[in-house]
């Protein structure tokens, strides 16, 4: 059945950012206001529109659903699909949008610019979570960043320059070598067809280059380049010091975006193309991986603890809550994976939270230093409630998303290597460490600093705006079969193509050893 | 039933926290209370007419990944019942006295609604050690483990304008993850064994894992010792045992009503409730419980030592709150888990009355919490003055020796631990540390005594001026504990600690006659199981002679405890020597009299005893020394790490290497785009194109896709 849905769902912002390009003129209030209205009934729009989707998705269906295809210009192929696992990243992207939007409503510098960056930005990411051409899907996920750029380098900080420097640096040397690995594939291929793909069985045999013995030959050699990318963006332990920076830098929506929705491309891409696609390499490669998920957790929650930067301190976090996402997927078993993505999710919802908490704060005071708060429940019950909530989100309690995909990417992997098991789960101890003693240094105490005398609780925009996530992280909590049930068959399928094409690689090595 | 037993104080919780401005600050008071009596009347109904069989209730599927299944559900056994009436019955009480206790207080101006607030966690708190006990998988047990932390953290928390607090309030929830590590990862390793977390699986599953080899770090371990020494690491932490003690003595910043309910009577307890509800497991981890034992004397030990010396009236019961845990899981780890929760449901009387009257003269004496500046308050608290002379009465252990039950509460539970510890290691180290702890118990109780309520009155002249008993709404709490702190120990004491037949049908275990007392020896009473009466009617066996004795004959998870065929602790225990029914009396007195000669005969004795043996005092005042040495050797390490990560890894090493490579490269692209600001948008966007140009290319002289 040919619909088309996803088209619609994704081009709706970017109509919408036309509109206001075109058509809004002038920078007085009328035109602020008027922009801001047409973006967030684009999002919402979006959001709704996406919603049926859902309810048509068929979760026991494993193949892609909703496909549309077309040609395109140069004999390039426009193709769009959903599949268990990347349905609902469309959903947390166009659920997460009018609230990013919403939270926006302060800006007062070149507002039209700015809503058109982010309705760019959304039509940018649904792109990649829908793209089944490896064309579309690289065109998608290069382009996103540009909006992002825009974002941090004029409306962000101080030091925005050297944080969009930064990103780009990272981004674009990871960026090349896909775009040699994309080559290589249509190369051997002969398509760019991503399910066509994701069924074929790319060289696996060992070859040496400059004297460099390579196990899993190709496979090996592509994953790494897919992964150069994708780590970047997750972003992984060592490289992910562009975060705290861009973080920091970035205005409160663009912080959110980046959390909730840009880093969730990279597990994203693992699963849609490194584990499906290069199934030897990726085994190769998972001891690697899982050392560095679990480096990562550890690491970055000790220098959490070390911040005195709010913004950054929950960007640590964010790396540190990565890393059970990498981990879980390259567990490959069920409970990891399952874990990994819904740990995706969830961090979407709460760190999206965390950002927007912080953003709370700054627009009244205009300071991010931990040190210049304190005793703030004195004069904001109702921020106190909905921090703490999402404090303890963050911190894996039980009965809020947080903890179950924490649990189920540990389930996962205890099954596969203990000791990497043992390092994770000791997170969950300095995890409640950092983010209860920012809570303390921000939230609790005696309200003593004058600065603070006459600071106001949450608005009720602002509560309107948590709303909806306070609901999604209890609700994720006490009934994940929500996710589960959707991504369930899929991640199944998954994971049996993954072991099947790793028995057919072992059984083709042995032949041809045996043949020898 | 079981479902408003469980969640009246969640609805009470919410309706509180959240409707008290509709409400009014007494309304949200009232309604939360009256809902945690509802459920408390409603638990004691269920309690007495439980027929032993064991019953599960599905309420909502939970998580569910692969043939990872578990589901919100209610398991009602036995020691769900006895956990359902001491948790609401403590609870609802303590609502009842927090109404008269939180009247008035200095921490917060007369204009803040701070009650209801304090409502809503005392309910949450009630909700979720609920769903800890009522648990039929481990993880809506973990739900519950870290709800009480949460509700425990923001409580001990509650006031937030005292750093002390603030500072307890983490500490406690950090030093509980500590052993919510060790819990997790046994849960993690159980699911990998036996691809299940519910508890019928896992008991079933015992006997196996007994068998299995797992490899986990460095090397192949038992499985079943493994697994339950990890969740004993979670029991550690919540039950404050030594090593992850450290939280406890802090969390009495929080304010009284919470300490006798959260860190008394029940959230403690949950370790050795844990322990209790894992017994399948236990009996085949003989090693896992070796290490309870001795893990459970040395705190008994450790924490009373530390009671001895210490002033302030709340710390004071802290630590013997921490020396009685060692004491359950002592009877647990010596595999007599009716005795484990016998202590556990005695204690929960008489340790909750202690705070509540710890906290009535608290009140009393306008918040001065150091013993110092106590005195001769009996005439100025005459209800209190009794309710405490109980409360100590119980926790020494006075009763008539060799009766066994007649007596207080205390005596009955705890000789019957000391009694299981020499059956299971005659005259062994659990024994005599356990021993000599009842002596140090019985010493600093009447101190706390003779300190308050004796002597002349010291310390500030107009707060003694002004000490006044506390209202009815906190005394009628004391008056109803009371009755728990007399009578308990002799009530239960058939079920708990009576003949095996007795204990294994109030436990709902199957049973047997033991085998060669019929002549029957060698078929190892298979015959006889037939003829087990599972459902605790043990009538038919009643007319059989005084010798008849009866081993469990249950398989693992029938029943709520399991005890092996070849534990003949709880039976040995009976027929331990007569000196050693009588050492924890002969304590009990020393203790009285030792303490009576050095504080209300020659007060002057502590003081020089103090000043003699300088060193020793200050070891003991100093908690050994704990907190010290692990500020030193994991908080300030841990901190500085991570200031060295930062500033080194991320700041040097990474961005170091990153930022010399790009000193390479940026040159060339600024100057290829021109402007600055905008340069690497242009770059990328550029680069991109290129991309894309190269690829379409190449797809072009290839002809195309496809």
């Amino acid at each position: 059945m040919e619909s088309n849905l996803l088209s619609i769902i994704t081009f709706i912002p970017a109509i919408a950012a036309l509109i206001l390009g075109v058509f809004l003129r002038g920078e007085d209030e009328t035109a602020q206001r008027n922009a801001k209205w047409v973006a967030l009934i684009a999002t919402s729009l979006t959001f709704l529109v996406s919603v049926f989707v859902l309810v048509g998705f068929d979760p026991n269906d494993t193949s892609f659903q909703f496909v549309e295809e077309r040609q395109w210009l140069l004999g390039l192929q426009y193709k769009l699909g959903v599949d268990g696992i990347s349905i609902l990243f469309v959903m947390l992207t166009t659920f997460m949008m009018p609230i990013t939007i919403a939270a926006s409503w302060n800006v007062t510098h070149r507002v039209k610019e700015y809503m058109i960056a982010f309705l760019i930005l959304e039509t940018l990411m649904l792109g990649v979570f829908m793209a089944l051409d490896l064309v579309l899907f690289y065109l998608f996920f290069e382009a996103g960043l540009i909006p992002m750029f825009l974002i941090i380098g004029i409306w962000g900080g101080k030091e925005r320059i050297y944080a969009s420097f930064k990103f780009f640096l990272y981004t674009f040397l990871g960026s090349v070598l896909m775009l040699v690995a994309m080559v290589a594939m249509f190369a051997e291929a002969g398509t760019t067809d991503i399910p066509t793909l994701m069924t074929h069985q790319f060289g696996s045999e060992d070859f040496s280059v400059l004297g460099i013995h390579i196990v899993g030959g190709m496979q090996t050699l592509m994953f790494l380049a897919f992964f150069a990318s994708f780590a970047v963006k997750m972003p992984m332990w060592p490289v992910h010091t562009w975060l705290p920076d861009a973080h920091v830098q970035a205005p409160t929506a663009g912080s959110v975006v980046l959390a909730a929705i840009l880093l969730k491309m990279g597990g994203y891409g693992f699963l849609r193309f490194s584990l499906p696609m290069f199934p030897v390499g990726s085994e190769v490669m998972t001891p690697l991986v899982l050392w560095m998920s679990a480096i990562a957790i550890v690491y970055t929650s000790l220098v959490a603890l070390a911040q005195e930067d709010m913004k950054k301190l929950i960007a640590y976090s964010s790396v540190a809550h990565m890393g059970y996402v990498t981990m879980g997927i390259f567990a490959a078993n069920q409970q990891g994976i399952d874990g990994a993505i819904f740990q995706m999710l969830s961090h979407g919802f709460i760190s999206g939270a965390l950002f927007l908490c912080v953003g709370v704060i700054y627009d009244r005071m205009h300071t991010r230093e931990i040190d210049a708060y304190g005793g703030l429940v004195n004069r904001m019950p109702a921020y106190a409630l909905i921090f703490m909530l999402f404090t303890m989100a963050n911190v894996g309690l039980p009965g809020t998303s947080g903890f179950i995909g924490e649990f189920l990417t540990l389930v996962g992997i205890f099954q596969v290597n203990t000791w990497v098991a043992l390092v994770a789960t000791s997170g969950v101890i300095l995890s409640a460490a950092y983010a209860l003693w920012l809570y303390r240094r921000v939230v609790m105490g005696d309200l003593i600093k004058e600065s603070l005398k006459s600071i106001s609780d949450m608005s009720k925009r602002e509560r309107a705006i948590f709303a909806p996530l306070v609901v999604m992280t209890i609700l994720l909590g006490v009934y994940p079969s929500l996710v589960t049930d959707i991504i369930g068959p899929s991640v199944e399928a998954l994971i049996s193509n993954y072991e099947l094409a790793l028995a057919e690689a072992d059984a083709a090595t042995k032949l041809a050893a045996a043949t020898e | 039933m079981e479902q408003i037993i469980l969640f009246a104080p969640l609805v009470g919780a919410i309706i509180a926290g959240f409707g008290w401005r509709v409400i009014g600050d007494a309304g949200a008071q009232w309604v939360a209370t009256s809902l945690l009596f509802l459920s408390a009347i409603l638990s004691w109904i269920v309690f007495l007419s439980f027929d032993g069989t064991t019953q599960s209730i599905h309420i909502l599927d939970w998580v569910r990944s692969g043939t990872l299944d578990t589901a919100w559900a209610i398991r009602l056994d036995r020691l769900t019942a006895i956990m359902l009436i001491v948790i609401t019955t403590v609870s609802a009480l303590v609502h009842l006295y927090s109404m008269g206790y939180m009247a008035h207080d200095e921490n917060f101006s007369e204009d803040e609604s701070y009650r209801p607030r304090f409502f809503a966690y005392l309910s949450l708190f009630t909700f979720a050690m609920l769903m800890l006990v009522t648990a039929d998988n481990l993880l809506q047990m973990f739900f519950g483990w870290e709800g009480v932390g949460l509700a425990s953290y923001l409580l001990i928390g509650f006031y937030f304008r005292k750093p002390s607090a603030n500072a307890a309030a983490i500490k406690a929830f950090v030093v509980n993850r500590v052993g919510d590590f060790g819990f997790a990862l046994g849960i993690f390793a159980l699911f990998y064994l036996t691809d299940s977390i519910k508890f019928d699986d896992i008991f079933a599953a015992a006997p196996e894992l007994a068998e299995t080899q797992l490899t986990f770090l460095w090397t192949d371990w038992n499985a079943a010792n493994l697994i339950a020494f990890l969740l004993f690491v979670g029991a550690m932490g919540k039950s404050a045992q030594l090593f992850l003690h450290t939280w406890l003595p802090d969390a009495m910043e929080g304010p009284t009503p919470v300490s006798a309910l959260i860190h008394a009577a029940t959230m403690v307890t949950a370790g050795v409730f844990l322990v209790c509800r894992m017994s399948p497991l236990m009996e085949y981890a003989p090693e896992a419980k070796l290490i309870v034992i001795y893990l459970g004397a040395t705190t008994a030990f450790f924490a009373a030592t530390v009671g001895l010396v210490q002033n302030d009236i709340k710390r004071v019961i802290a630590y013997s709150t921490c020396s009685q845990l060692g004491y359950m899981f002592v009877a647990a780890g010596v595999g007599v888990y009716s005795v484990a929760m016998f202590h556990l449901l005695t204690h929960a009387f008489f340790k909750a009355m202690l705070f509540l009257g710890a906290g009535s003269v608290i009140h009393g004496m306008h918040h001065e919490q150091d013993m110092r500046n106590y005195g001769g308050l009996r005439k100025k608290l005459p209800y209190t003055f009794w309710a405490m002379m109980i409360g100590t009465l119980a926790i020494t252990g006075v009763g008539i020796p060799l009766t066994g039950w007649i007596g207080f509460a205390g005596f009955a539970s705890k000789d019957a631990v000391i009694e299981s510890a020499f059956a299971f290691a005659p005259g062994g180290y659990a024994f005599w540390l356990l021993v000599v702890a009842a002596l140090f118990t019985s010493f600093y109780s009447w101190r706390l005594m003779f300190l308050t309520f004796y002597g002349e009155p010291r310390g500030d002249k107009h707060t003694h001026d002004h000490a006044h008993e506390s209202p009815m709404v906190m005394l009628i709490p004391l008056g109803v504990l009371s009755l728990g702190a007399i009578f308990a120990g002799a009530i239960w004491y058939s079920s708990f600690f009576g003949k095996t037949n007795e204990v294994a049908s109030f436990f709902g275990v199957p049973y047997a006659q033991e085998a060669h007392e019929e002549g029957h020896g060698d078929d190892h009473g298979e015959d006889h199981a037939k003829e087990e009466s599972a459902e605790g009617k043990s009538e038919s066996k009643e007319k059989g002679d005084k010798k008849t004795s009866y081993v469990f004959a249950g398989k693992p998870g029938e029943g709520a405890i399991y005890t092996a065929e070849d534990n003949h602790v709880l039976h040995d225990a009976h027929y331990v020597p007569k000196w050693v029914k009588l050492s924890p009396f002969v304590s009990m007195l020393l203790g009285f009299i030792v303490a009576f000669w050095f504080y209300i005969l020659n007060p002057s004795i502590p003081g020089r005893l103090a000043e003699n043996q300088r060193p020793l005092y200050q070891f003991l005042l100093n908690k050994w020394y704990f907190d010290e040495a692990y500020d030193f050797l994991f908080v300030r390490p841990a901190k500085a790490l991570g200031h060295l990560l930062w500033k080194r890894g991320d700041g040097n090493v990474i961005d170091g290497s990153i930022n010399g490579v790009a000193m390479g490269i940026i040159p060339f692209f600024t100057r290829l785009a021109g402007r600055v600001q905008s340069g690497y948008i242009f770059t990328y966007a550029f680069a991109m194109v290129i991309g894309i140009a190269v690829l379409v290319t190449w797809m072009s002289l290839s002809g195309g896709a496809k």
